[in-house]
């Protein structure tokens, strides 16, 4: 198993150490260090319970440690853009306003949220749909717009919570295709929590496997590919070796915990 | 009221000639139940006052006592100078105490959200402010209340009693509706605010107030018909006669001179004033809700 972490030069960011128990007693995460690179799709992968959306809450600065640090390079964190797992949109809102949030937050007037507002609509693929409700959309255009709303910054970290569990294989596949090629036009980094094997390897060039009580890393599998991840890759026998491979050292971590 | 959808979702009939004989009759029901809707309760009522007029006649009871459906429909002409004067009176006290209701009510569940502390100390006592008998509370009130003098006009005491007695029922609904509303703002679209940096204000300008919305809306209905209520028991209380008094003085008024059939004309005012303070209510909330909230929108099955 080789190690993903630490190839190039200094990490965007680094958790050194992590701890963090909820209510005095209930250990979440417990001495997690974790360097992670700026441009990678980072995958945490682990069961219920592993600390991996709580590690994500920690980055997202919604919550902090109880011990231990993270650091970020710049000093700061940097812009951020977050999908959830459920879209969580603003039902009285509109398509167009709900991308238009986090800009409207800085002070962004509507007039000059516009043109990035509706180039974020356009690259989900959601043009003309602007000033529809989320209520007259169906799950897998929910998301779409979750995803256009958390580009519409330009962030240089995307966190993503389990953004595809709740919705069928067939939304789940195009939408993993389109955060590929987002990924690829923001050139951004992203930290991808799942409970799902398959989506880890499809999307990412670093999966870190997490076991539970207390969460901590047990593997870190470098999953950089010389294809590219389309259609082809995921119908592939390198795909399902590494599938395969992945299963194995989930399984590993179960039975750690 | 009708076209909720709007243009989003195409009407099932005339584009699609294929109807199979299934939604032929869901169709023919539902069109059925629009009218019926209406025709019904005009049917039962033209019943019930038949019944009623034919009672009068039948055993010849005396317009004293039980008068008529035409008598009272009379007296509802002929004494409308005086009625209407009491009705505008009582009109008055009620949207008063309902905009009081609205601003107080409404400024103390946003002042709950932002402060926890606030909540915790003052919560218990608006619970009790409510569960005690607003009667019971009224004599002492009109001992107590003197005018206020707001600079530009002076309120008159007997008003200010009303008001506050009228207020009194009214702000509560409002009050933990709106509260329970502000506090019901989804978990992660908080933490997205935080995310984002928001400030305490846009949080609440933008997330907390538009989710409350469906919750104050509803404690408007309610609001809306206890301020008459309010108005009306608050006016029994302070019963003083003259040309300033509401429909409840009207009342006590026609009661003591045997004025049956005025008595209820007063009664038909102040029931058709909460039916449409009711219908208002429902349609303002029926119009802000329509785009996005379940309880507004109309489903096709």
């Amino acid at each position: 198993m080789s190690d993903g972490g630490g190839q190039s030069g200094e990490a965007l960011i680094r958790l050194a150490n992590v701890t963090k128990v909820f209510g005095g007693s209930v250990a979440a995460l417990r001495g997690l260090d974790l360097a992670l690179d700026e441009g990678d799709f980072i995958s945490l992968l682990g069961p219920s319970g592993c600390g991996k959306s709580t590690a994500l809450r920690l980055i997202a600065g919604l919550t902090h440690p109880t011990s231990g640090a993270i650091r970020w390079r710049a000093g700061t964190q940097p812009d951020l853009g977050v999908v959830f797992q459920e879209p969580t949109l603003a039902p009285w809102s509109t398509v167009f306003s709900n991308v238009w949030l986090p800009l409207r937050l800085r002070g962004v007037s509507r007039r000059a949220a516009k043109a990035p507002v509706e180039e974020a609509i356009a690259s989900v693929g959601l043009e003309g749909f602007e000033r529809a409700y989320p209520r007259e959309l169906s799950g897998g255009m929910k998301m779409r717009v979750s995803i256009a709303r958390a580009m519409v910054t330009r962030p240089k970290l995307m966190l993503m919570d389990e953004p595809f569990a709740a919705l069928d294989e067939i939304t789940r596949f195009k939408l993993n295709d389109d955060v590929l090629a987002l990924q690829r036009q923001l050139g951004c980094t992203v930290i991808f929590v799942t409970h799902s094997v398959f989506e880890s390897v499809f999307l990412s060039s670093r999966i870190v496997v997490m076991a539970a009580r207390p969460g901590r890393v047990v593997h870190d599998i470098d999953n950089r590919v010389e294809v590219e991840r389309n259609a082809d890759f995921r119908t592939s026998h390198d795909y399902v070796e590494r599938c395969h491979w992945v299963s194995a050292a989930l399984r590993n971590a179960m039975e750690a915990a | 009221m009708s076209d909720v959808i709007g243009s989003r979702a195409a009407p099932p009939t005339a584009a699609t000639p294929e109807i199979d004989l299934e939604e032929l009759a869901r169709m023919r029901r539902r069109r059925l139940e629009r009218v019926a809707a209406w025709v019904l309760p005009a049917l039962v009522m033209a019943a019930m006052l038949w019944g009623w007029d034919w009672m009068v006649r039948a055993y010849a009871i005396p317009h004293y006592i039980l008068p008529g459906p035409g008598r009272v429909a009379d007296t509802l002409v002929t004494e409308w100078p005086s009625l209407a004067a009491s009705l505008m009176i009582t009109l008055k006290t009620t949207f008063l105490a309902l905009s009081l209701a609205i601003l107080l009510g409404g400024g103390l569940a946003v002042l709950f959200s932002v402060s926890r502390w606030a909540e915790l100390s003052f919560f218990p006592y608006a619970v009790i402010l409510q569960v005690t008998p607003v009667i019971a509370i009224a004599p002492l009130i009109f001992i107590y209340v003197s005018d206020v003098n707001l600079g530009l006009f002076i309120i008159e005491e007997k008003l200010v009693g009303l008001l506050i007695c009228a207020w009194l029922v009214t702000f509560f609904p409002i009050l933990s509706n709106t509260t329970l509303g502000l506090n019901s703002a989804d978990h992660n679209l908080r933490d997205l605010f935080r995310i984002y940096g928001a400030s305490r204000w846009q949080t609440l300008w933008y997330l907390q107030m538009p989710a409350a919305m469906p919750y104050f809306l509803g404690g408007l209905r309610i609001a809306g018909g206890l301020a008459l209520i309010g108005a009306i028991v608050a006016e029994f209380v302070a019963g003083t006669g003259g040309t300033g008094s509401g429909l409840a003085f009207r009342i006590l008024e026609a009661s003591y001179r045997l004025q049956v059939p005025k008595m209820f004309a007063a009664l038909i005012l102040i029931a058709v004033t909460g039916i449409l303070i009711f219908a208002a209510t429902s349609l303002i909330s029926h119009l802000v809700l329509r785009r996005w909230h379940e309880s507004a929108v109309r489903r096709d099955r």
